[in-house]
């Protein structure tokens, strides 16, 4: 059977000014499957999301959602076709309100946003008992459930995540995880971007190593778990 | 001092203070916004007091519909020097789009000077803002009440529109971060212009009922006032709505107490703003209600 892409990413570049942070990458999402691109710091992967969300303008190669290019389009239109960003370090809204900064997940739309509202509280209880606390004073974990249930507010149909578990304790790191699967069993695409490669590679269905602007190695999540120079590289264990 | 005079200057103080206000929430909501001290906003207050002298001398126009048509005018003019002065420069930094502030400021009012002359023109009379009325023997005219309480009218609606519509909900986010408010699928241009267009017709309304009172137009006037509303929306807390409000109210009694208390200070009347100023900064730099920054990292 051959699989279903919903995020197809062809030949991209990105560049700031004179450096180029990706070079010439492609690689594809298949719908409901976990994605992650993995790899050290400055390897390019925030820059191949943000590309993606459009925060970054590409410098060359085309990005398709749905079929539908997505290059060129500005961030808002981009995220109105069903495909958000939690970006890095959470970055949840401190002087809104908790409901407030899920309420502006959900900003493009019209319709009655309680049910979502109600299946985010449920997916993360905490966020229900503090609903009235300013975001800022709530904790990092605490942010990044938030952030996570921001973007789920909007509906998409991919979900792009940077480093969720970022400057987390490995107790709450395994709890990100856990929602991260969840949401994905509900059916939700998700691209991950980590650099604890470990938890990525065990949550990933397809997996990609980038390395200085480029995609390097690619597998399912357990072939790469397995693999020696892996293994090596992200994963802290001597090859044999 | 006898009771009724002192009510007289209280009045006076509040009224002035009033206006102050009016401008005052123009500067903060942009800065609370942009980041950014909208310099020409003074200007932009100047050209809405032209915008009146021409509907209603030039062209006839009675008070009731040259009211709306001047705020009209002086908010398309807001959003027109956004566009043009601010917006190319939206990821350009700080220092950059505050050098075009004070060029946008210049700008117009050497345009105005070009255009207008710089002989003052007088303000048409609004006979229904001017007429004096006594109560007791404290009189005033009827503008010097209007002002505060359109103010707290205004102040209740500005206060509902941030805090209770998604409208005022996406201004809050895009005043914390452009990037993650984009992300959300909010247009920030769009918020940024209304912004300025909520300012800009705060302007021309304070326009009005300034030309109420000091009934003398000119290039220049809007410099003061611009740099007073300034000092106003700092003593307050900068970005801070309500404390725009009572900064402007503080700053226009305490000036109106000075010169009553103190006539031999009735030249550094101007000064006082910027004393005012000066202390705040040093003892609160935050301003009245400025709010204490709950950021975690």
């Amino acid at each position: 059977m051959s699989k279903e892409y919903i995020l197809e990413i062809s030949n991209l570049s990105v560049s700031y000014g004179g450096i180029k942070a990706v070079k010439d990458i492609s690689f594809a999402v298949p719908k409901g499957e976990v994605v992650t691109l993995i790899g050290a710091n400055g390897a390019g992967k925030s820059s191949t999301l943000r590309a993606i969300v459009g925060l970054e303008k590409p410098a060359a190669g085309s990005i398709k959602f749905a079929g539908e290019e997505l290059a060129g389009l500005s961030t808002d239109a981009i995220v109105e076709k069903g495909i958000t960003l939690v970006p890095e370090g959470r970055r949840v809204f401190p002087n809104l309100t908790v409901l407030e900064n899920l309420k502006i997940g959900a900003y493009m739309r019209k319709d009655d946003l309680s049910k979502d509202i109600e299946w985010v509280c449920d997916l993360f209880p905490r966020l229900k008992e503090r609903s009235w606390q300013k975001a800022g004073t709530l904790s990092g974990g605490e942010q990044q459930m938030l952030a996570i249930g921001r973007a789920l507010m909007s509906k998409p149909s991919v979900i792009m995540m940077d480093e969720p578990s970022l400057g987390l304790a490995p107790i709450v790191v395994q709890g990100v995880f856990d929602i991260i699967k969840e949401i994905n069993r509900q059916g939700v695409t998700i691209l991950l971007v980590e650099q604890n490669a470990n938890m990525a590679l065990k949550a990933a269905d397809q997996a990609y190593v980038m390395e200085t602007g480029r995609i390097t190695m690619s597998g399912t999540g357990t072939e790469l778990l397995e693999n020696d120079d892996i293994k090596a590289a992200y994963l802290g264990k001597s090859k044999k | 001092m006898s009771m009724d005079i002192f009510m007289q200057h209280l009045l006076n103080g509040i009224s002035v203070g009033s206006l102050y206000a009016l401008i005052a929430i123009g500067y903060t909501m942009v800065y609370g916004i942009l980041l950014l001290i909208n310099f020409a906003h003074g200007d932009i207050f100047m050209m809405a007091s032209y915008f009146m002298i021409f509907a209603v001398v030039d062209f006839g126009m009675p008070i009731w519909i040259a009211i709306p048509l001047i705020i009209l005018l002086t908010v398309i003019l807001g959003m027109l020097l956004e566009r043009s002065a601010y917006k190319p420069l939206r990821e350009a930094p700080r220092m950059s789009i505050m050098i075009s502030a004070i060029g946008a400021s210049f700008l117009l009012e050497n345009l105005a000077t070009y255009l207008f002359s710089g002989v003052p023109k007088g303000y048409p009379d609004i006979p229904w803002l001017t007429k004096v009325v006594n109560i007791g023997n404290v009189s005033f005219q009827i503008v010097t009440v209007v002002a505060p309480v359109l103010v707290i009218f205004i102040l209740i609606g500005l206060m509902w529109l941030v805090n209770h519509t998604k409208t005022g909900m996406a201004m809050r986010a895009v005043s914390k971060d452009f990037e993650t408010a984009r992300l959300m699928g909010i247009k920030i241009n769009t918020v940024i212009a209304a912004t300025f267009a909520i300012g800009s017709g705060l302007a021309a309304v304070g326009s009005v009922l300034w030309g109420a009172k000091y009934s003398s137009v000119y290039p220049l006037m809007g410099v003061m006032p611009g740099l007073k509303c300034f000092v106003a929306a700092v003593f307050g807390g900068i970005g801070n709505i309500p404390g725009a409000v009572l900064g402007g109210i503080v700053l226009g009694l305490g000036e109106t107490m000075l010169v009553a208390f103190f006539p031999g200070l009735t030249g550094y009347r101007d000064a006082f703003a910027f004393v005012l100023l000066i202390v705040m900064l040093l003892v609160r730099p935050n301003g009245l209600l400025g709010e204490k920054s709950t950021d975690k990292v």
